[in-house]
């Protein structure tokens, strides 16, 4: 389960929004890892696209490197990856799992297929992708 | 030069978790090689069998992508941060 607070959500959703037509993507960050079966999103790291592309999106690394120094900054850590399927839907596709990197992150995709935005998450081990629930606070 | 390592989440398991390690090393290609002896685990991920950098890997020497360096020949001095960061990607198709 991971719990999202309603104020990153519409920050993701709507930074996500704001990349229409091309596929967004940002980084989210926590503090206290301790307990596996419930992650508290805390932050939200909006990254460029270096895609360029409303198909796939390939995540800045300079964008990354500098999240994940102010998440260090603030004694939090990166714990996933957000990004948009500007057409289908909010699924991981077989580039989302061949392409993930690690299996401790969390990854959450917003659609934007139907008319308003639906945005899941998951965990990605092994080339298996299993959901969790999202908990809007 | 002694310069330290920051490594990602998915490589901290192969260096008993730690965030942050020490490495004494001339250029990046020596750091990576010296990394992957003192933590096995990592060996492969950072450079492949020919001995190149690997293509989802990202490092960083302080603020800058070594691929716009010197790629692994890129020196260091004492005090240097390098920062090992997966490729992040993905996409609807």
């Amino acid at each position: 389960m991971i719990e999202i607070p309603s104020t990153i959500l519409d920050a993701i959703e709507g930074y996500l929004i704001s990349q229409y037509p091309l596929e967004g993507c940002g980084l989210v960050g926590a503090s206290n890892l301790d307990d596996i079966s419930l992650l508290r999103v805390i932050s939200w790291y909006p990254c460029k696209n270096t895609a360029q592309s409303g198909k796939l999106y390939e995540l800045d690394p300079l964008d990354y490197l500098k999240a994940d120094r102010d998440a260090e900054s603030k004694n939090q850590q990166i714990v996933g990856v957000v990004h948009s399927h500007t057409h289908s839907d909010p699924y991981p596709s077989l580039t989302d799992v061949s392409s993930a990197p690690d299996p401790n992150w969390h990854y959450i995709i917003t659609s934007f297929r139907f008319h308003s935005p639906s945005t899941r998450s998951y965990k990605i081990l092994a080339g298996k992708i299993k959901e969790e629930k999202i908990v809007i606070t | 030069m002694e310069v330290e390592v920051r490594l990602p989440t998915v490589l901290r398991p192969h260096a008993n978790g730690a965030a942050l390690v020490k490495v004494d090393a001339a250029n990046i290609g020596e750091a990576l090689n010296e990394l992957s002896s003192k933590y096995p685990g990592m060996s492969g991920q950072l450079l492949t069998q020919s001995g190149e950098l690997h293509k989802f890997v990202n490092i960083y020497l302080n603020d800058d992508d070594v691929r716009y360096l010197e790629k692994l020949d890129t020196k260091l001095n004492d005090g240097d941060v390098i920062s090992i960061l997966p490729a992040v990607a993905g996409g609807s198709d």
